[in-house]
């Protein structure tokens, strides 16, 4: 009798689940396999690991300051991509870290304030982000007429590395916010005052008590922002005048050049080259916390 | 004995509303010393201060013939074991107990040897490597304690670390927590509003209400000797009563004059009469002293409970022997079962049962439920009564 009661319980359940998990199948399975399907097939849809190969092996010649010379493009380009999303990755944590403890350290009036200011810009589009600092940035842009009114004389930005990395990190700087924000917002003040109760001044419970519990949220807003960056394409087209091809420039260079094979096998590449990262980021944190 | 810590005049608010005033208190080398009082009383603040988590808006606190007031927490030689004892989740057994020691960069070998010796204390070793979140509540609790012992303070400060025990393990670790304070010679400082678990334990029992200290004293005297009916009322059930001293030795309530063996008060100064339910013998009604009308009995396995109505005054009286609702009787009362204690602030406001007997005695009631208004601890107070 119970055991009937129970069984048609977990029927209700799985019947109340039966939306999302067909959602589920449909919007992300499905396009996964069919990205993995894509990456590993040629025009007829005949299997081939070439696409994958081409990855590894394409070349091109590249000319610069530094003379002329051969390099693997498509490797050189993942580079890239990596260098500039951990540098932004870097700057975000390094200015995210100390805003998110002042914020939880705030009034409660204080901290929705000051949490609502940092989402209102993610409320506009973001192209129209991306084109506001355009203006911003060009030679005669908005910085450069407030610079050379202070006599300051004028930056060349837009179309530097330095451009696509100011526009990441404004882009991205709310996904890291928020994440340490909210483990932070929740840890519990007596363990601060036991820190300080067994000798440790503020620096040592920023070290052996505030970090360590705020790691969950370190993890997670470095990987939200980490992981788009890397494979955004608009930014760098942008700010970055399109000299910085990126990872993601050439997923939708292919795309539009109808080449869905090759684009699959990037976008494949640079999905597993990332799941091997975060689980390695997981472990880290997960030793950490064992520790 | 010797003075570890000196409270002179120490006054704190919280937005204009004054927690402490003025309190002077010593506190010895070696002693358990417990602060009791009902919640909002200040003796939870009176401990963050010893501990540096606040700072005296007025007075002086020494610690070792030293003024520390602007000293922070973790440059005394004070530890805490905190109410819900704040274990650090992400540190195991064995490193949150090593903590303190880290910090200060104590020898890898030397902190073994302090950690176990300080886990088979609190009977956890064995559970060096077990999460602290794994734990039950009374091992969590052991942990906390053996984390503020490894750094072999001068001082262990605890706040209310039983409240979240059942009782049978709240038993247990009271007097564990006793064991171990003799055995480490440390001294406690303890807040709690349980008055058994006060008297129990303690050397000396600090009765607290309204931001000031009512009494000091040992569980003994704190309990046979109060000083005010708000330590009657507070510690133990009392009947307290409105008494007139005749002369020395001599003392009329109730309509009746009674020896006592209290002195020196002024010819017919009006005082406060105390006396403890089981203090009270039970008689036939002609034989009494005094005589009422049992109006309520209640079997609490030990004893029973009765409330006895004299001339409108709710007696509480704990008796083994039976007697039936209606029954009149009477009471007989030695003169040592009779404390006599100065008219204080609190006369009047405590000490009659009428309420307790949830019989609606409309005067007494409506007056009683005016005063308690007064009082922001009495809710509290009354929902134990009428446990």
């Amino acid at each position: 009798m119970k055991k009937k009661a129970s069984g048609s319980l977990a029927l209700v359940q799985r019947l109340a689940l039966a939306p999302y998990s067909f959602w589920a199948v449909l919007f992300i399975v499905v396009p996964l396999i069919f990205v993995a399907y894509y990456a590993f097939t040629d025009l007829d849809f005949r299997f081939t690991t070439d696409n994958i190969t081409r990855f590894f092996t394409a070349t091109s010649t590249i000319t610069d300051e530094a003379g002329t010379r051969e390099v693997h493009t498509y490797v050189l380009i993942f580079l890239r991509s990596l260098k500039l999303a951990v540098i932004s990755t870097v700057i975000c944590l390094i200015f995210g870290y100390p805003f998110a403890y002042l914020i939880s350290k705030a009034s409660a009036r204080t901290q929705s304030v000051l949490i609502t200011l940092i989402m209102i810009p993610m409320w506009m589009n973001f192209l129209i982000r991306t084109y506001a600092w355009m203006t911003i940035l060009q030679d005669t842009g908005l910085l450069n007429g407030l610079l050379s009114s202070l006599g300051l004389g004028r930056v060349h930005i837009i179309g530097t590395e330095s451009a696509v990395v100011i526009g990441m990190v404004y882009d991205y700087f709310p996904y890291m916010i928020l994440p340490i924000y909210s483990v932070m917002a929740k840890m519990d003040v007596k363990l601060i005052e036991a820190a300080r109760d067994l000798g440790c001044n503020s620096a040592g419970v920023l070290r052996r008590v505030i970090w360590p519990l705020s790691l969950p949220g370190v993890i997670s807003g470095v990987t939200m922002v980490l992981i788009p960056s890397i494979s955004t394409f608009y930014i760098s087209q942008k700010l970055g005048n399109g000299k910085f091809y990126l990872i993601g420039d050439a997923i939708e260079g292919q795309y539009a050049a109808n080449n869905l094979h090759f684009a699959a096998a990037i976008a494949f590449i640079l999905m597993i080259i990332l799941l091997f990262g975060m689980a390695f980021m997981q472990r880290f944190a997960n030793k950490r916390a064992a520790a | 004995m010797k003075k570890i810590i000196e409270l002179k005049g120490v006054s704190k608010s919280f937005d204009g509303e004054l927690v402490l005033d003025h309190i002077d208190l010593d506190i010895y080398d070696n002693e358990f010393l417990t602060l009791l009082g009902p919640s909002g009383c200040g003796k939870t603040t009176t401990l963050r201060i010893i501990g540096g988590f606040e700072t005296a808006d007025e007075g002086e606190v020494i610690f070792m013939g030293e003024e520390i007031g602007a000293v922070p927490p973790h440059k005394r030689n004070v530890n805490t074991v905190f109410q819900r004892y704040a274990l650090f989740p992400h540190l195991n057994v064995f490193e949150n107990v090593a903590f303190p020691l880290r910090e200060k960069k104590v020898p890898k070998d030397e902190i073994n040897e302090r950690v176990n010796e300080m886990l088979s204390l609190v009977a956890l070793k064995g559970f060096e490597k077990r999460s602290v979140t794994s734990l039950s509540g009374g091992q969590q609790q052991r942990v906390a304690i053996a984390r503020a012992l490894v750094g072999r303070p001068k001082v262990l400060l605890l706040d209310e670390p039983l409240a979240a025990l059942d009782l049978k393990l709240r038993k247990d670790m009271q007097q564990e927590l006793k064991n171990i304070q003799k055995a480490t010679g440390i001294t406690f400082i303890f807040v709690t509003h349980d008055q058994e678990e006060a008297l129990s334990m303690s050397d000396t029992v600090v009765v607290m209400s309204e931001g000031r200290i009512q009494q000091i004293g040992t569980p003994i005297d704190i309990y046979n000797e109060p000083k005010n009916a708000f330590v009657a009322d507070f510690i133990g059930e009392s009947n307290i009563l409105d008494g007139v001293m005749l002369r020395d030795r001599r003392v009329s309530f109730s309509g009746h004059v009674f020896d006592c063996v209290d002195a020196g008060f002024e010819l017919k100064e009006p005082v406060d009469v105390v006396i403890r339910p089981e203090d009270v013998d039970i008689v036939k009604a002609e034989k009494g002293m005094l005589r009422g009308i049992v109006t309520s009995v209640t079997f609490l396995g030990v004893h029973y409970e009765i409330i006895v109505d004299i001339n409108g005054f709710k007696w509480m009286i704990q008796t083994t022997d039976f007697v039936d609702v209606d029954e009149e009787i009477g009471l007989y009362i030695e003169p040592e079962a009779i404390h006599i204690m100065k008219k204080s602030e609190y006369s009047g406001m405590f000490g009659d049962y009428s309420s307790y007997s949830m019989e609606l005695d409309e005067i007494g009631e409506l007056n009683e439920i005016e005063e308690l208004g007064e009082l922001t601890e009495e809710p509290e107070r009354e929902s134990e009564r009428a446990e």
